[in-house]
């Protein structure tokens, strides 16, 4: 180790006592990647604190040092939002997991960044409540990482995103001041500017979360169709109706297959997509609702639908769906999760052309995906063992998102930028706008250590020139003012 | 072994999602990435790739309980169970440990699978515990001092009775229904006799021969889940001798018939035994899941007793054994079960663990106990004598008073009609 890192390394010590610190080259490396495995670095250090005035104080640290930190929570993104740095301190917040306050009159509940989502909710729901954001790894995601990439899940059609439930945030801020930033109050939203800023403007050190009530009543039904076609038909017809589902989720047949192998999930056999749709609400409200989306269904051409007597078979039902990316692993020795957004109504033509792209190449695709918001993800197969695969995927992976970009949708809906899709910025915004971006996050970490190498296609240093623009920016060379 | 079942190809199945992070009793402790199911995957993989073992990395290993709530948890079907074990062979094989640290190992192997080893540890205990010695041992923290692994194994020693003699052959009441032969076990017969005694009841009960071969030795689960294949292979040939001649072997502790039913990899090299390792696998059942298939004869009498049932990880995990016991238990008159919070976190028993990790197992003992004892129960049952022997000492630890049961008993209690002061009036 340099040496320079090895004094910083001393002092972390001295800060967090020993067993807090890891320099052992072999432990160093169990953290190389998060859970997206194609970007892979070591850290230089890693560090396991227990309060924010030690993040506070590792932060002071780096800082002081000119090093570059990056935090992680239980290491499942999917975009490499917190890939270490080789020069760098890894900040692992897996051992700041406790529920600090459970206001249930005031619907609320204060945790640390290390509290893994669905422990809010089983803390909560004796009491009748429920953390609503639910990313498909909600088991192990932490609260602190679906704050950073601003998660959503399968229920984000009615319920929205992390921003939506979150009621402040305290936060380390890259000069390794403790600030609160709460949602409401005069000012600017400098929560909302937080919220899914992956990390690159502070850590969050406790977070204060909405706690929504459970619906009086859930239904849940699975829909099998002869083709991807009829099920986004079904989807457009539910939308269109004027149903707003709690979610609707399709699979194509590749990913049914997997979760298949996986978790004997036994949906509908020979079914080239099914669609999970789910209502909740009053009972009343649910219930009608409900025999429309039947319909709707049968009219769009679904040859068997099943209803979810209980809540064993709703888990059954949604077991295959939220295990389907894992799953993959059981059909193909390496694969990337996509992630992109088209408008809904686009879904048939965009699927059709994922379709050609991949009989085209060779390459594998099987789709997930959150149909009721256009938001899909493919994952994209290949055989690591084979030369030239993984480029041949990665090629397809960003020919998709070409295909979402042209459709008027988002290079990505929930998985973030990362350092996997900084490279697909630029396709989706001009340098203008990349400019003014690149400003907000030197208000916040003008030296550029928090995070760096994450979002942006071309780390700048706050105040350097952006490159050649026709006009002058209003802002050029202000950044510093920020 | 074919190409398929290789250490590469079983480390590629995992795709380093962490959904297995949750269930892993150590990372439950530390949070740490490397004593995760996922982290020791990848420095398995490191090891795979050329770097040699060294001392953090055999560290990380051994931390590992070998609970397998991984495997259930995990949706890529990554074959943990055999990597770790095949992995354990590789330090066996590679690592050299301390003077210390060999010499309990060589005292656990040599003790716990020889039944006559045991036996003649019995007497000598039972005087220890009747003569007051024991409490001033624990109180001068003597062992401690010596080996925390020593001061672990007297801790654990559950109070002893007498041991009742089993008979070769105990005859079906009423109409024979099957024949079936029976594994007393090591740690089971000599530190829980009445469990085997009340299974045999039981089987007969229900109508079964039972064959209990007097011969019979070790299973060899402690070795092999403890990377000592060659040991565990001599036990493995000799119990499947032994029970060559029945259909059905009924099993009593998870850890054994888990062990029985991973006979079919652990010789599956060998050509002379392999065929012979399959049959065996593939006749051996644990008690409740052959009493669950076999279907309810003999009469149930009122227990009226409050259950907490615990899932010992060789039986949950590594044969996905739940529903049956649960059943079991409920369909005995005026029972009630309960269930206890954080089920698939191991209680930190797991074989040789709590002798050789007694720090980790202590705290993971303490976190049971904790569950074990918000449920209110007055009886925990419990299908394996090392979780029965651990929990039991971390509630003692608590001050908290909770009798145990094998499932065996308490369906035997039924029985014979016993009602709940056979089960809630003695522990063992």
């Amino acid at each position: 180790m340099e040496a320079r890192l090895a004094v910083l390394a001393a002092r972390l010590e001295e800060l967090l006592g020993a067993g807090r610190v890891i320099t052992d080259p072999v432990r160093l490396r169990t953290y190389e990647c998060d859970g997206l495995t194609n970007h892979r670095s070591t850290p230089a250090v890693v560090v396991l604190p227990d309060t924010a005035e030690q993040i506070a104080g590792i932060v002071r640290e780096c800082a002081a040092a000119g090093t570059p930190y990056v935090a992680r929570g239980s290491g499942t993104g999917l975009s490499g939002g917190a890939l270490p740095r080789a020069d760098g301190v890894l900040i692992v917040t897996s051992r700041m997991r406790r529920i600090l306050e459970i206001d249930i009159p005031g619907q609320r509940a204060v945790v640390e960044p290390g509290v893994v989502n669905l422990d809010v909710t089983r803390a909560v729901r004796p009491h009748g409540y429920y953390f609503a954001p639910d990313p498909s790894s909600q088991q192990i995601c932490s609260v602190g990482g679906n704050v950073a990439e601003n998660s959503g899940g399968a229920h984000c059609l009615k319920y929205g995103f992390t921003a939506h439930h979150v009621l402040s945030c305290e936060v380390v801020t890259p000069d390794g001041e403790i600030v609160e930033l709460p949602a409401d109050g005069p000012g600017y939203d400098l929560l909302g500017v937080f919220v899914g800023a992956e990390g690159t403007l502070g850590i969050t050190t406790k977070i204060t979360v909405r706690l929504t009530r459970l619906p009086e009543t859930v239904q849940t039904l699975l829909a099998a169709f002869g083709s991807i076609e009829a099920g986004g038909g079904a989807v457009s017809a539910i939308i269109g109706a004027g149903v707003v589902p709690a979610a609707i989720e399709m699979m194509d047949a590749l990913s049914i297959e997997a979760a298949e192998a996986a978790v004997r999930c036994e949906y509908p056999p020979g079914a080239g997509a099914v669609l999970i749709v789910e209502l909740d609400g009053p009972e009343a409200e649910v219930a009608a609702q409900f025999t429309e989306v039947e319909r709707l269904c049968r009219d769009a051409g679904a040859f068997e639908i099943r209803i979810a007597a209980d809540d064993e078979e709703r888990a059954l039902i949604w077991k295959g769906r939220k295990s389907a990316f894992a799953a993959v692993g059981r059909i193909s020795p390496a694969y990337i999760v996509q992630d992109g957004v088209i408008p809904r109504t686009a879904l048939p033509q965009v699927l059709a052309q994922i379709d050609a792209l991949s009989a085209e190449s060779g390459v594998r695709v099987a789709n997930v995906f959150h149909a009721g918001d256009g938001n899909l993800h493919p994952l994209v197969l290949f055989d690591d063992a084979e030369p030239g695969a993984e480029e041949r995927a990665e090629a397809v992976s960003g020919a998709i998102l070409d295909l979402c970009i042209e459709h008027g949708g988002s290079i990505t809906g929930e998985h973030g930028v990362g350092v996997d899709k900084s490279r697909y910025m630029p396709r989706m915004f001009t340098d203008t706008d990349l400019d003014t971006m690149q400003m907000v996050r030197c208000g916040f970490d003008p030296d550029g250590l928090c995070n760096p190498g994450k979002v942006f296609p071309t780390p700048r240093l706050c105040g350097e020139v952006p490159g050649v623009r026709r006009g002058a920016h209003p802002y050029e060379g202000k950044a510093d003012l920020f | 072994m074919g190409s398929e079942d290789d250490l590469p190809n079983l480390l590629s199945d995992c795709v380093h999602c962490g959904f297995c992070l949750p269930t892993c009793p150590t990372y439950v402790l530390w949070g740490e990435e490397m004593d995760s199911p996922r982290g020791r995957i990848h420095l398995m993989q490191q090891h795979a790739d050329g770097t040699p073992l060294s001392g953090p990395m055999v560290e990380h290993f051994d931390r590992c309980l070998g609970c397998m709530a991984c495997v259930t948890s995990c949706p890529s079907g990554v074959q943990y169970d055999r990597l770790i074990e095949m992995t354990r062979a590789d330090v066996e094989r590679e690592h050299p440990r301390s003077l210390k640290e060999r010499a309990i190992r060589e005292l656990v192997f040599q003790l716990f699978p020889y039944r006559r080893r045991l036996r003649a540890l019995r007497g000598p205990l039972r005087a220890y515990q009747k003569s007051g010695l024991e409490r001033l041992v624990r109180r001068s923290g003597v062992l401690e001092r010596i080996s925390p692994s020593v001061a672990a194994m007297e801790r654990l020693a559950p109070p002893l009775g007498r041991a009742p003699k089993l008979p070769e052959r105990v005859a079906a009441r009423g109409e024979r229904r099957a024949t079936v032969g029976m594994l007393t076990g090591c740690v089971q017969a000599e530190f829980f006799p009445g469990v085997n005694a009340a299974t045999a009841r039981v089987l007969a009960l229900e109508g079964c021969d039972v064959v209990i071969p007097r011969d019979q030795g070790c299973c060899g689960a402690l070795s092999m889940h403890s990377g000592r294949e060659d040991e565990a292979r001599a036990f493995a040939r000799r119990t499947i001798q032994m029970f060559e001649a029945v259909d059905v072997i009924v099993v009593n502790s998870a850890g054994c018939g888990s062990a029985m039913k991973e006979y079919q990899a652990l010789l599956a090299d060998d050509p002379a035994w392999s065929g012979r390792a399959d049959a065996l696998s593939a006749k051996t059942r644990d008690f409740a899941e052959f009493l669950a298939a076999l279907g309810p004869r003999a009469k149930r009498e009122p227990v009226p007793v409050t259950v907490a049932y615990h899932d010992a990880c060789h039986l949950a995990h590594a044969q996905g054994i739940r529903s049956q016991p649960r059943a079991l238990l409920a369909a005995i008159p005026e029972l009630t079960v309960r269930e206890i919070a954080e089920p698939e976190i191991c209680c930190g028993s797991a074989g040789t663990y709590n002798l050789f990790q007694p720090e980790a197992a202590g705290e993971l003992g303490d976190r049971k106990a904790v569950n074990v004892d918000a449920t209110g129960a007055e009886l925990l049952v419990a299908a394996n004598p090392g979780c029965s022997m651990q929990i039991a000492t971390a509630l003692r630890r608590r001050g908290a008073g909770i009798a145990i049961a094998h499932t065996a008993q308490v369906l035997d209690a039924s029985l014979r009609g016993l009602g709940r002061d056979a089960l809630v009036a003695r522990d063992s």
